[in-house]
Order: C-alpha cells, then sequence, then structure tokens
C-alpha cells in the first residue's frame, strides 16, 4: 500500500477569497519538502487552487463557514491532499464532475472546468459529499523526484 | 494587476500577478472597461508575468473572448509560460496561444 506517513499538516481557515492564494502557497510549501519539479509544484498549486475556491464560492455560497487543507505525504512519494467544507454539499457529484457542469450563475464566468483541471494535474481525485452537510475532495499525486531520492538512498 | 497599450486597432493586455477568483473580479472589470473604450480587432493578453493561474483564467479568457468576437474582433494569448499554458490547454483555448520572445523562459515557482 502506501506505507506510512511521514509527514502531515492541517490547516483550517475561514471561506474567504483571499485565503485561495494562502491555500495554494501553503501547499506548495509542503510540497517542497519532495524537491518537487517545476511542473510538479504548479500542478499542487493549480489542484489546491481549485478545490478550495469551490469550496468558497459554491459550498458556503449561502454561507460562511471553515475550509479545512489536510496535506500528507507518504514514504513511497504519495503526496496526499484533502479539502474539506461543511457547506451545500454537491446533488449529483458525476454531473458536477462533467467537463462544463457549472452551476454559478452565468455573471460569475466560471467554466465548469474545476474537476477537469484537477483530474487533468493530479493521479486520483475523489469526491465525497453529502447534501447540507459539505464536500470532501481527496486528491493524490505520486512526487517523482521524491521516488528518486528514495530510490537513491 | 493590468497594463493596457493601445496600438491602434491592436490592443495588449497585460496581466501582472496571479490569476483566481480572488483577483479575477477586478482584472475582469479593468479588462471590460478598456475593450468597451477600444473596441480593439485584436486583443493581446500577455502573461509574462503571470505567475499562476487556476480555471478562474480560463473563465477571464472565454469572457473576453466573447466580448471581443461579438464586435468582429479576435483575441491571441502571449508568453504564457508552460505550467500556465497546461491550464489553458484544459479548456481547449490553446488555439489562442501563440509562441513570444519569452515563451521558452524558466518558470518560477
Ligand atoms: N465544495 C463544493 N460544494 C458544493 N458544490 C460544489 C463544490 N465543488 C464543486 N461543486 C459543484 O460542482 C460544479 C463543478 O465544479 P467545477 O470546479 O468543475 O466547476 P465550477 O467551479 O463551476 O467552474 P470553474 O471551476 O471552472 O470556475 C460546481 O459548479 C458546483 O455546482
Ligand atoms: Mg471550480
Amino acid at each position: 500500500m502506501k506505507k506510512d506517513i511521514i509527514n502531515e499538516s492541517t490547516i483550517s481557515f475561514p471561506a474567504l477569497s483571499r485565503n485561495e492564494s494562502f491555500a495554494r502557497s501553503a501547499a506548495a510549501a509542503f510540497a517542497a519538502q519532495t524537491d518537487p519539479t517545476v511542473a510538479e509544484i504548479a500542478a499542487v498549486k493549480t489542484a489546491v487552487s481549485e478545490a478550495v475556491t469551490n469550496s468558497i464560492v459554491h459550498g458556503y455560497r449561502d454561507s460562511s463557514g471553515t475550509v479545512t487543507l489536510v496535506l500528507r505525504l507518504y514514504s513511497d512519494g504519495t503526496l496526499y491532499i484533502a479539502v474539506k467544507d461543511r457547506g451545500s454539499g454537491i446533488a449529483d457529484i458525476p454531473q458536477a464532475m462533467q467537463p462544463m457542469f457549472s452551476t454559478a450563475p452565468a455573471e460569475e464566468e466560471r467554466s465548469g472546468l474545476g474537476f477537469t483541471v484537477m483530474e487533468s494535474f493530479m493521479d486520483r481525485v475523489q469526491v465525497r459529499s453529502t447534501l447540507g452537510k459539505g464536500t470532501t475532495v481527496v486528491m493524490e499525486k505520486r512526487m517523482r523526484s521524491r521516488e528518486k531520492c528514495l530510490v537513491g538512498r | 494587476m493590468l497594463k493596457i497599450y493601445n496600438d491602434g486597432k491592436r490592443m495588449t493586455a497585460a496581466i501582472y500577478g496571479d490569476i483566481d477568483h480572488h483577483a479575477a473580479r477586478e482584472l475582469r472589470a479593468a479588462m471590460d472597461e478598456a475593450i468597451s473604450r477600444s473596441r480593439p480587432e485584436l486583443l493581446v493578453i500577455d502573461m509574462e508575468n503571470v505567475g499562476f493561474t487556476d480555471s478562474s483564467g480560463i473563465g477571464l479568457i472565454l469572457g473576453r473572448t466573447r466580448a471581443v468576437e461579438a464586435y468582429g474582433g479576435s483575441v491571441l494569448i502571449k508568453n504564457a509560460r508552460p505550467d500556465i499554458a497546461a491550464v489553458i490547454s484544459v479548456s481547449g483555448l490553446s488555439g489562442l496561444l501563440v509562441k513570444g520572445a519569452n515563451s521558452t523562459k524558466g518558470v518560477n515557482v
């Protein structure tokens, strides 16, 4: 399996749009210990930004609340990221994950591509959601440079 | 932040900083104001100084492309770094990307 957790961090913050950049910077800082490539760091930042923005824009559309970001590094070089909110939840997850599907009003110019972006940059994206209870997006990416450095040991 | 350069019927909109949901609102307002004032035949979006984008950048580009194409104009994107171009490509907008002088420059993390 994924072996042991070698490092872990949990960060919670209020659902404010200015925390989108804070969250992706925190994820990039955590991922830095894997000695990532430029492309890997960009992928992690983009995926975290998508999930956190979704919690802020959709999850807490009609309410306010807290977003939690869990970061874990496994001994096989897998970076685990969970983004959780206790917002509105998603009625139909497969539909929500379809490219160009968005429930946001047109004037907000959401392209409906957030999940597609997450899936194209991460190895695994899993969504759990309960209407009225909230949403958790779990993503994983095998950090190649870490793999190399473990092999080299 | 946004800088606008007008050159005849061409307008260059140079975006500075990260494009995310937080930043997109202001960028959108500033670009729309410049577009409706000059109605450029060609809008060039210069991404040389953009260090990050997510799907909010896709929405920003799509919205401006619609506005410009509505009166017969067109849009190109120049100087997008590889990781920025990778996000834009998810949307199928990669046809707007042109290689600029700086397109092979290294990426700042
Ligand atoms: N955390 C969440 N809480 C509630 N609904 C969500 C959440 N995340 C996603 N959704 C739903 O899934 C849809 C698709 O999300 P996705 O990120 O793919 O597109 P978008 O956010 O609408 O647009 P974009 O991300 O391109 O700006 C959203 O429109 C929303 O209905
Ligand atoms: Mg989204």
